[in-house]
């Protein structure tokens, strides 16, 4: 019998079953990550998964890393704690749509901003997930939520543009459908200095398909493969071609100095190095 | 060796005495009157290879700090009223995961923006009931500049051996006010770091039950794999929906200081012993009082000074036995009643007890004490 290549790093026993729907993207993006840390051959130890509150946040209970479930939105200020005391340590923030742009979009961009030495995964469904199907800073203006039963009246954020835009040093974005391709993307981000933004999206079938009427797990997926061009292609096409499609792979990829290499400097001036 | 004798506010002998009590990382937010906590800490944490870190908000210093001390740091922060308001949630979250850090609140008068030049008291029972569900919580107070030093260092020797955030309450009066102060020698005050596991990491847990109160524990990166949560967690730190082992958890959090209050608790006496009248007081308050009891002493009154330094846990069976022995208590305090209600709760036996307050933003004066103190005499 031949082991799951992913068991090793999970955390088998009692802590699955996992929360996650059946027909849930969220799996799948966690498989990609863990097979990126295994290709880059970093052992468990100097992995740190950290997490917010949501449908995403509850991954770290299953990945055996060291792992840090925090507060809602709050995951990228703990991780920072944790990289900038422990440079040494690899520092994963595992968040939602909800977790990272609206509660915690203060900590988003400001971590952009300083450069801090993070990867984060961003998981969007356009939803709030373990709350029922309420709308998020993602779910497209005019769709279906429980707490927009008439069509939502706001306008969605792009996080890879927010994040670029507030200093980030890397932004991709990835869907669960190409498993593949966001692996390689999370593979890149894992070992580009500075902070870095994988945007997963990834189909929650239960709540926002079931009420915006996108059909079944299968469908969402079809969906994901029939309107995603990469970023490459998109370039090519004309702009009508392009529109509502999702985009797909690295938008933003500069070579900089991270926010820990940076207090080093600092810590040497002080000391009068 | 000549002695190192210094003039400090208290906020800057805190900082001192936090980097004394080997303080590795510092994250906060700007605010009055805490603001020179965090500057100290600026100037002085890189020199000692150390990390300092100015975050967006309260919400984020807290929460940076929290990564860190999980991470193995030595970690504070430091603010005052609304910002200790933002704090509250990750406040919790350190009681229920079983961070050490300290929090440090300078207290100014509220509520909301309220006086952010001018000192209070307000903020006891904040730091007790401010978050969310059961759990108990350690609060030092200091009165002097000198021992806000000395209880930033107790601060964390209590953080490292409870297991929890340990907050300092300050107030803008003992904060901004400069006094001398002797620095104690490397070695002088006593520092403890929690100990290391020894066993392999198979057989780690991160809260098995005999490490509640000075035992090992592991960091992040030390080569022991564990869960963290904010979710109630069995021992291994892994979310649980078990009766049993919900259970188990409140009443580890509960039990670590009701079962050790005797080392937790500190109450500061002063011309007790013939004492018919106490004065209770603490913080910058009590040194108000202190002026007016010698005062009155020199009149010939029999009155003394009981002053907790450790706020919370409260110190219960002390103050009840004073209430006990003394004919009057007068409850000195710049707020509305907080540490009245207390004393009011201990009361059993009906003492008369008479409050003292100032709330208008000014410091409560030795006369006001003194006319109080005389009062009772007539």
């Amino acid at each position: 019998m031949r082991m799951h290549p992913s068991y090793e790093m999970l955390r088998p026993g009692k802590k699955f079953p996992h929360v996650w729907c059946p027909g849930c993207g969220h799996g799948i993006v966690q498989g990609a990550i863990i097979r990126a840390v295994q290709k880059l051959g970093w052992s468990r130890d100097e992995m740190v998964m950290v997490s917010g509150i949501g449908c995403s946040s509850r991954m770290p209970v299953y990945v055996d890393f060291n792992s840090l479930h925090t507060a809602h939105g709050r995951a990228i200020a703990f991780a920072t704690g944790v990289k900038l005391h422990n440079p040494k340590l690899h520092v994963i923030v595992i968040t939602g749509d909800g977790d990272a742009l609206a509660i915690g979009g203060n900590h988003f961009i400001h971590a952009a901003r300083r450069n801090a030495d993070l990867t984060v995964i961003l998981m969007n469904n356009n939803i709030y997930g373990m709350t029922g199907g309420q709308y998020s800073p993602t779910t497209p203006i005019g769709k279906r939520a429980s707490t927009a039963p008439y069509g939502t009246a706001e306008r969605d954020f792009d996080p890879c543009a927010l994040a670029k835009a507030a200093g980030a040093a890397f932004t991709a974005r990835g869907v669960a459908y190409n498993a593949l391709e966001l692996e390689k993307l999370i593979e890149t981000a894992l070992t580009k200095k500075g902070f870095s933004l994988v945007e997963a999206i990834s189909p929650c079938p239960t709540l926002y398909g079931r009420l915006n009427k996108e059909g079944n797990a299968v469908k969402m997926l079809q969906w994901q493969k029939a309107n995603t061009i990469n970023i490459k292609a998109a370039e090519k096409l004309p702009v009508d071609q392009v529109a509502g499609k999702i985009i797909t792979g690295i938008f933003h990829d500069v070579e900089t100095v991270p926010y820990t290499e940076i207090y080093d400097q600092i810590i040497k001036k002080a000391q009068g190095k | 060796m000549s002695k190192d004798i210094r003039l400090l506010q208290g906020n800057e002998a805190c900082a001192l005495g936090a980097i004394y009590a080997g303080c590795d990382f510092f994250g906060g937010y700007p605010i009055t009157p805490s603001t020179e906590v965090a500057e100290e800490m600026a100037l002085m944490l890189p020199k000692k290879g150390g990390k300092f870190i100015q975050m967006e908000d309260e919400i984020a210093g807290i929460g940076t700090i929290l990564g860190a001390a999980a991470a193995g740091a030595k970690a504070m922060t430091a603010t005052s009223g609304p910002g200790f308001s933002l704090m509250m949630e990750l406040l919790g979250y350190g009681c229920m995961a079983e961070i050490p850090c300290v929090i440090v609140n300078v207290q100014r008068g509220g509520p909301s923006t309220g006086l952010p030049t001018k000192g209070a008291q307000a903020d006891m029972m904040q730091a007790r009931w401010g978050t969310h569900g059961d759990h108990p919580t350690i609060a030092l107070c200091p009165s002097s500049v000198e021992e806000s030093f000395k209880l930033t260092v107790k601060a964390f020797n209590l953080a490292e051996k409870f297991r929890m955030p340990v907050i300092l309450l300050l107030d803008e009066f003992i904060g901004h006010m400069r006094e001398k102060m002797q620095m104690p020698a490397p070695g002088e005050l006593e520092l403890y770091t929690h100990p290391q596991p020894t066993v392999s990491p198979a057989e780690y847990t991160h809260y098995g039950d005999g490490s509640s109160v000075g035992g090992p524990y592991a960091s992040m990166g030390s080569g022991y794999r564990f869960n963290i949560t904010g979710l109630t967690h069995d021992q291994h730190g892994f979310p649980t929906g078990r009766s049993d082992e919900i259970q188990w958890k409140m009443d580890r959090l509960k039990d670590k200081i009701e079962k050790h209050r005797p080392e937790l608790l500190e109450v500061d006496q002063e011309f007790m012993d013939d004492a018919e009248i106490a004065v209770f007081s603490y913080g910058g308050a009590a040194r108000s009082a202190q002026q007016a009891i010698r005062e009155a002493r020199a009149r010939g009154i029999k009155v003394g000074l009981v002053r907790p330094t450790t706020i919370w846990p409260f110190p219960d069976q002390a103050l009840e036995e004073i209430l006990r022995k003394v004919k009057t208590v007068i409850v000195a305090e710049i707020s509305q009643g907080q540490l009245l209600g207390e004393i009011q709760r201990l009361n059993q036996t009906h003492t008369k007890v008479i409050p003292v307050q100032r709330y208008d933003g000014e410091m409560l004066t030795p006369n006001e004490v003194l006319n109080a103190i005389v009062e009772v005499t007539k």
